[in-house]
């Protein structure tokens, strides 16, 4: 147990909030196993990639301003997905290259930001997880996680702590999704082939789940995997570690 | 050319329709994509030399009046001539000129993409003259009358019986019975019937991929050498680029070769690497009577100084194109123009204007696997990125689009009402949604649920669930 408990902000991301607040229960919950005090600033809405990736810079950029402010004070920034993670972290500091005073906080509000799983495994240095789960699962790696932030090795890290857990890994596992954020409903016949093409390699697994560490992949994997009637489920993977599978898997219904 | 780039998105339909197109485009993945990691892998030094490409071409476009002036120079003092052309229009005048000084009436291409940005082959036929393409791909699109859809694999989307198909069609004077099954056997025909224009041609025109300054020569690669046969055989050896690709000198041009072939193909080394520098000397046993470099600007020179430069260090490679999904989904013709693929993203609207090429820098999900694999590190998520905001700025998207936005950026804009505002929609979504857990339609989703079902919220936010736990530490409630 680390000498003094770190104060962890959450950025719950807004597909979270919204959709899915089981991860971000699973997201405290694991923090606070790994020996750290988390707070939820309630000046949050979403990390502004909308508004940043359709053109639209002084929305991000007001937006941007917003979340440095919430979250000033803390020993780190946590956020369960890489995409978000990686507007906060590598994008927030471009927004302000003009402008001296914010430049400064944004590199420091992103030197201070995490994604969730790297967090646990790379700086509070969690090698074990108290989770069983009896189940075969597969594992994308969503891109800005993977691209921007590395995050590769230590979801796999985490996953093989889970007692009875199978992994077979996805081939094409670092294939994007489709998703896109805006994109999936800008050009949704491009990106309905994407997740086609993912869905089927999901598939070939075998795997009856997979997993992700990006609700937005997830809801689209999800999503057309349940309109192709398919059984395979989806789940974000601190579901898994944090033990919280109660909660039907994403887009399943209550007496299912 | 002209661009159907407007067209993107009926464009992108047709080719998700097109089987065929399909199906060559599924080989991707396992052909280029693995051979350039295997290729990438065997050399332990290939990040270093993208880190030394990328300030080659850095270093060459700040000081890029300095080298093409060096060039000039040393192209003229080897008996060359170098012709300056703004526009598409000025180098298009500049080549038939040369090609009517000699009274040309058929010129063999090397594969050139800047020959298909300035629109060559239909004005050269316009004006009486045949060109013939000598590279494989291009000699079979070339039958059948269409653009480039890669930008080193330029048939990539024909397959081996489309291309026995349009064999037998032009070649009429074969005996029509004969069995094109084979690969090699559209291979020694297709070389059969070039080697005689080869010989027959005025002028031969290459592209280049490299020009170096210190020595004034321009350098092709090819795996056919037909590039080699096209210059050193006519006449005339006009070599076709644009200004950027100019180098400092051999090493340098070398150091880029070594990423060139590795990123494109997966090979080592393309099968033939040939320097060109000035005409036939008089103890040469072969060669042009005249060479020629006819530079191309086209608004590159604008670019300098701006964010978009970094586009200018691309030494088409097509690496992005081959580890895009977008590009895997719909091929290279969907784009519409010229360049296909993440270059072409920011190429196009570079070249031809952000009106007219809104769509392509948007269809990116920004999964970053070009950026990932550029040889020379060029940051395209970032320059699609650039067009997208010049788009907004200028009011491009359409009203509802920008109309959506405008009114989500309201609401993430005031934590308080966006609380009590998504609080009041997700409640009633998850009642909606609670027995099946996801919707195959709703009011405004169309763009989702025409393919996915939407999964349901659960009722409550994360932030009303936390807020309501007594005990918990919230900051700002």
């Amino acid at each position: 147990m680390p000498e003094t408990r770190p104060e962890v902000a959450l950025f719950v991301t807004c597909l979270v909030d919204l959709f899915r607040p089981v991860v971000g229960f699973a997201a405290v919950d694991l923090l606070e196993r790994s020996g750290c005090r988390v707070t939820v600033p309630a000046a949050q809405t979403c990390c502004g990639q909308p508004a940043f990736n359709s053109g639209d810079r002084g929305n991000a950029k007001a937006i941007a301003a917003q979340v440095i402010e919430a979250f000033e004070g803390f020993d780190y920034v946590v956020v369960p997905s890489g995409s978000c993670g990686g507007m906060l972290a590598k994008h927030y500091p471009e927004l302000f290259e003009d402008n001296l005073e914010m430049k400064d906080r944004a590199y420091d509000f992103a030197a201070r930001t995490h994604e969730l799983i790297s967090f646990l495994v790379d700086v509070r240095g969690m090698s074990a997880v108290d989770a069983t789960f009896d189940g075969h699962v597969t594992y994308h790696d969503s891109c800005s996680g993977l691209r921007e932030l590395e995050v590769k090795e230590q979801p796999r890290k985490m996953l093989a702590q889970v007692a009875d857990l199978q992994l077979t890994e996805l081939p094409g596992a670092e294939l994007c999704c489709g998703f896109g954020g805006t994109f999936c409903v800008k050009y949704p016949d491009i990106s309905n082939n994407m997740v086609g093409d993912k869905t089927a390699d999901i598939k070939k697994t075998g795997a009856d789940l997979v997993l992700a560490g990006d609700l937005g992949c997830l809801m689209n994997m999800a999503g057309k995997l349940k309109r192709d009637g398919s059984p395979v489920q989806a789940r974000h993977i601190v579901e898994i570690l944090a033990g919280m599978t109660d909660e039907p898997a994403i887009g399943e219904g209550q007496t299912e | 050319m002209k661009a159907t780039t407007r067209e993107f998105k009926d464009n992108a339909r047709a080719a998700l329709a097109d089987v065929g197109l399909q199906t060559a485009l599924e080989k991707m993945e396992t052909g280029f994509v693995v051979n350039r990691a295997n290729a990438a892998a065997k050399l332990p030094e290939f990040e270093a030399l993208r880190d030394q490409g990328r300030d080659i071409k850095n270093h060459t476009l700040e000081n890029l009046d300095f080298y093409l002036e060096a060039f000039e120079a040393k192209v003229q003092e080897a008996g060359g001539h170098v012709h300056w052309a703004a526009t598409s229009e000025e180098a298009r005048n500049i080549i038939l000129d040369i090609c009517r000084s000699v009274d040309a009436k058929t010129v063999t291409k090397g594969k050139s993409m800047i020959a298909e940005e300035i629109g060559l082959n239909d004005f050269l036929e316009e004006n009486g003259i045949a060109p013939i393409e000598t590279d494989l791909g291009e000699y079979i699109i070339q039958l059948r009358n269409e653009p480039p859809s890669h930008i080193i694999a330029p048939a990539i989307h024909v397959s081996k019986s489309e291309v026995a198909d349009a064999f037998h069609e032009a070649h009429t004077e074969l005996d029509p019975g004969r069995n094109l099954d084979e690969p090699q056997a559209l291979l020694d025909e297709a070389r059969a019937m070039l080697r005689q224009k080869y010989i027959d041609a005025d002028v031969g025109i290459t592209g280049a991929n490299y020009l170096i300054a210190e020595t004034g020569s321009s350098v092709i690669v090819t795996n056919e050498g037909n590039g080699d046969l096209t210059q050193t055989l006519p006449k005339i050896h006009i070599a076709v680029a644009s200004l950027e690709k100019v180098v400092p000198t051999l090493e340098d041009a070398t150091a880029l070769l070594r990423l060139l072939a590795r990123s494109a193909t997966g090979q080592e080394f393309s099968s033939y690497t040939t320097f060109s520098t000035g005409p036939r000397r008089s103890q040469d046993p072969d060669g042009p009577e005249q060479y020629h470099v006819v530079l191309l600007d086209n608004g590159r020179a604008n670019l300098l100084g701006t964010e978009v430069r970094d586009v200018m260090r691309c030494i088409r490679c097509g690496a992005c194109m081959n580890h895009c999904p977008v590009y895997s989904s719909v091929g290279g013709h969907a784009y519409g123009w010229v360049y296909p693929g993440p270059i072409g993203s920011v190429l196009t609207p570079t070249l031809i204007g952000v009106e007219e090429a809104r769509h392509l820098p948007n269809a990116s999900t920004f999964c970053g696997r070009c950026e990932s694999v550029c040889p020379m590190r060029i940051p395209l998520p970032k320059l699609m990125r650039h067009y997208r905001e010049k788009a907004f700025e200028e009011k491009l998207s359409p009203v509802t689009e920008r109309a959506g936005l405008g009114l989500w950026a309201f609401f993430a804009r005031r934590p308080s009402l966006y609380r009590w505002s998504t609080g009041l929609i997700i409640s009633v979504l998850g009642v909606l949604g609670r027995r099946r857990g996801r919707f195959r339609s709703l009011p405004f989703t169309k763009g989702w649920t025409q393919y996915r079902d939407l999964p349901a919220p659960r009722g409550q936010s994360f932030q009303q669930q936390w807020a309501a736990r007594s005990g918990r530490r919230t900051l700002g409630t």
